[in-house]
């Protein structure tokens, strides 16, 4: 359910609404569901709407996870002296 | 893409594939289900299950608004465009979707109803400022992360005082469902489900937050992993399940950190309290009647009520006999099990909403289906 | 230079149900407007069929509708749309297309001057390309009945002695090239479409692929397969290829070409690249031994700088188009259930 994509706030009007950027694709969308939004900010848009702002420190902390899964893999492959 | 193309990179899904690989107990299995159809479109457009041990499988839940929809609610939509001469909005997903008789939107419009697809309910609004003299019924599905532009749309129209456009409301609710499924009989008594684990849907959860999933993952003794819709946030939150089961934990825990919270979005739960009330009572596709399960409009936005606003006349709506949706729906058959499964029903010709849309179970089966391909079949026939 | 005729007004007037009715309307709207600009010495002998000198080798043919809205859209419009729609489709027959034909129905009150928009376009794009449009038809449907305009155009091509490019000679080995990226016309239209209104740099690829067949002939005369990924994109176009030969494709998604704007509209709208349609790329399956210098050639080409090798003709009995995805993974590319819809879920 629910297709969204994460997208960056390029211009923000007072009427909440907002134009965000996805690589050169610039669309209008409302942000009348998410507080606190700066030109900058990325949010997940649904349906021409902004659901929530994007954590780039939590997006970095889950990407750090996934790459120490594969370091121990290393590690384990060095101990046991395996060849991949 | 920023915050995309990093969840979609090889050399990490080989790193998440491996530990998976080494945490797996082989001496068990490890059976999910991912309740939310985005995971289910996920898991086959990217081919997920390549990268997981054989041990390690996914059930698909009924997640995929569309799937769900009982066939009633589908024909009233047509009724309200032809009978009571609406322009009838709706997303593109409803569009093929079957009714009584494989009468589907695509088919009224084509037969002269006005229908018209829109990404948004904003264009929905825009359509009723440009026809003042028409009806304009948004046909609203979807589970709660759809619900909030609907309840902003309603806001807007009574702001703007929009006397010509409704809603016809048919948005679900997520935790009850999973507890609906939880307590079938076929998960209780028969045993005929094995579910270990949920994937919780991260879109949901970035609204309700995790929050609501505890009672369940408390009660029933199952894990729940909040994750993300990358291929990537997939397998993480795989792994994630993985080590709950091996270590006898059953708690909510949260791969896609970078949007959900416990508490979630609170203003957009407010906006959807104002506007919406829990319905006692609505019939799923699949799961049959759950109870509050479903959303309606509060009296105070009545005039925005396309159920109050038209007459909808009783009907006898019917799916066709044999196709086994709904037991896919509750993970109790997968779609290889239902005999109309690609020979009479395919993407060119749906018997069931399962084959229509591209989150339902069927739908991604045949399109991506990787049993079909040469690589798997001289397995898949040896194993016959 | 503009249309005299005070009558015509193209400035302000539109068709009616007269620049149908073969009387002197019909007849000033095809001198003052077709003629004046298709102008050429085959289209100017005036008669009902053109009169064309013999033809050295083997003639192809071929006939193409053409129906789009919105009718202008960045980088073409239905004109030159019509005009490179049937080129590449003689093209893809490894032909020199010679002449094209063109019929319009046009719906009573479309502006003259759109039309005379949209005749300029063809005139040019007919050419850049280097073939005349010889003769032609107009029609006019009333009000409602049409959407404004539809154009039908016919080519006529020979092909070179030795050349023989057909999909039924896909055999599994084959290389299979891809001449640029993908769903930049599809994202192109979409991106006017009423209701899904973005800004974005994407232009339509619509061009004449011709010269580009020719210099990759001429590097490998042994060429088996040549399509353009029109409706249903490359997905379509492979299946097509599949099922005829009777084989089966693999494919390696990361080695397909997809521009970040067309990928990024795309994931926004819930599209797959695989289906969006392009009106300037080709696939051209060849022996291995050829892959290097065809694409080469094609990369050479002002309209295949972005080519790549995309994958490989396979034994399979079920004729699919499988792929490698992203992540390692491996799924069915399959047919597109009717047209592909903008999707929330």
């Amino acid at each position: 359910m629910c297709l969204a994509i994460p997208a960056k706030i390029t211009e923000l009007d007072g009427d909440d609404m907002a134009v965000v950027a996805l690589e050169g694709i610039k669309k209008r969308i409302s942000t009348a569901l998410v507080e606190d939004l700066a030109v900058g900010d990325y949010v997940l848009v649904h349906v021409g709407y902004a659901l929530h702002k994007v954590s780039p420190d939590e997006a970095a902390r889950t990407l750090q996870l996934m790459a120490e899964a594969g370091v121990l893999q290393d590690e384990l492959d060095e101990m046991t002296g395996a060849d991949q | 893409m920023k915050y995309v193309s990093e969840f979609r990179d090889k050399d990490l899904a080989k790193s998440v594939s491996a530990a998976i690989r080494r945490e797996a107990d082989p001496g068990r299995t490890y059976n999910f289900m991912e309740f939310c159809g985005g995971h289910t479109h996920a898991i086959f457009r990217y081919g997920v299950q390549d990268l997981m041990p054989d041990n390690v499988a996914y059930m698909h839940g009924p997640g995929c608004p569309v799937c769900v929809l009982p066939v009633r609610r589908l024909d009233d939509a047509v009724e309200i465009a032809e009978r009571h001469n609406a322009i009838l909005c709706t997303y593109g997903d409803m569009m093929r979707v079957p009714g009584t008789k494989q009468r589907s939107l695509i088919r009224a419009k084509a037969d002269g109803a006005d229908i018209r697809m829109v990404y948004s309910t904003l264009d929905a609004l825009k359509i009723s400022r440009d026809n003042p003299d028409r009806e304009v019924v948004f046909f609203a599905i979807g589970f709660e992360t759809t619900t909030p532009p609907t309840a902003v749309a309603i806001k807007q129209a009574q702001k703007e005082d929009l006397s010509n456009f409704s809603v016809f409301c048919n948005h679900v609710l997520t935790p009850p469902a999973i507890a609906h499924i939880l307590q079938s009989p076929d998960v209780q008594d028969l045993g005929t489900v094995e579910i270990d684990g949920f994937l919780g849907p991260s879109h949901v959860s970035s609204v309700i937050g995790s929050k609501p999933y505890e009672p369940a993952a408390e009660i029933f003794g199952k894990p729940v992993v909040i994750a993300g819709f990358e291929p990537l946030d997939v397998m993480q939150s795989t792994l994630m399940l993985i080590r709950q089961i091996n270590e006898g934990r059953f708690e909510v825990e949260n791969e896609y950190t970078r949007g959900v919270t416990r508490e979630g979005n609170l203003k957009a739960q407010a906006l959807v309290e104002e506007v919406f009330d829990t319905r006692d009572a609505f019939e799923w596709r699949g799961l049959g009647t759950v109870a509050k399960s479903a959303l309606k409009i509060r009296e105070a936005f009545a005039a925005f009520d396309a159920e109050q606003r038209f007459e909808i006349s009783p009907k006898q709506s019917r799916e066709v006999k044999s196709c086994e949706c709904p037991a896919i729906l509750r993970g109790v058959k997968k779609p290889t099990d239902c005999k109309l499964f690609g020979k009479v029903c395919t993407p060119d010709t749906p018997m069931g909403s399962c084959m229509v849309s591209s989150e339902g179970a069927c739908a991604a089966y045949w399109t991506y289906g990787r049993f079909r391909t040469k690589s798997a079949r001289p397995q898949r026939e040896a194993a016959a | 230079m503009n249309i005299q005729d005070p009558k015509l007004s193209a400035r302000t007037g539109s068709i009616d149900m007269a620049h149908g009715g073969g009387g002197r309307a019909t007849a000033e709207l095809i001198t003052d407007l077709f003629q004046h600009h298709l102008n050429n010495p085959i289209l100017n002998q005036g008669n009902d069929a053109a009169l064309l000198p013999p033809a050295a080798g083997r003639l192809v043919m071929s006939t193409d509708g053409h129906v789009i809205s919105p009718i202008f859209f960045p980088g073409g419009d239905i004109g030159s749309l019509a005009v490179h729609g049937t080129l590449n489709d003689v093209a893809m027959a490894g032909a020199k297309p010679l002449y094209l034909t063109a019929g319009f129905i046009l719906e009573e009150g479309f502006p003259l001057a759109d039309l005379e928009q949209i005749v300029i376009s063809m005139a040019r794009a007919a050419e850049a390309a280097g073939v005349p449009i010889v003769t032609g038809d107009t029609k006019v449907v009333e009000k409602g009945k049409g959407d404004g305009v539809f154009i039908t155009t016919t080519g006529l091509g020979v092909v070179p002695d030795g050349v023989h490019v057909s999909a039924a000679r896909a055999k599994p080995g084959q290389a299979i090239l891809l001449s640029g990226s993908l769903g930049d016309h599809g994202v192109a239209i979409l991106s006017r479409r009423e209701n899904l209104e973005f800004e974005t740099e994407i232009r339509s690829d619509s061009a004449a692929l011709h010269t580009l067949v020719a210099d990759m002939i001429s590097a490998a005369p042994g060429i088996a397969v040549l399509r353009d990924p029109t409706r249903g994109g490359l997905a379509a176009t492979l299946n097509e290829i599949a099922r005829t030969a009777k084989v089966g494709i693999h494919l390696e998604e990361n080695a397909i070409p997809v521009k970040p704007d067309v990928r990024a509209a795309c994931e926004l709208l819930g599209l797959d690249p695989l289906y969006v349609a392009n009106e300037g790329k080709l696939v051209c399956f060849c022996e291995p031994g050829d892959a290097d210098a065809v694409l080469s050639a094609i990369q050479a080409h002002p309209l295949g700088r972005d080519a790549a090798l995309i994958g490989t003709v396979i034994e399979d009995d079920a004729h699919l188009v499988e792929m490698e995805t992203e992540i390692g993974g491996v799924r069915v590319v399959d047919w597109l259930a009717g047209e592909q819809l903008p999707r929330i879920c």
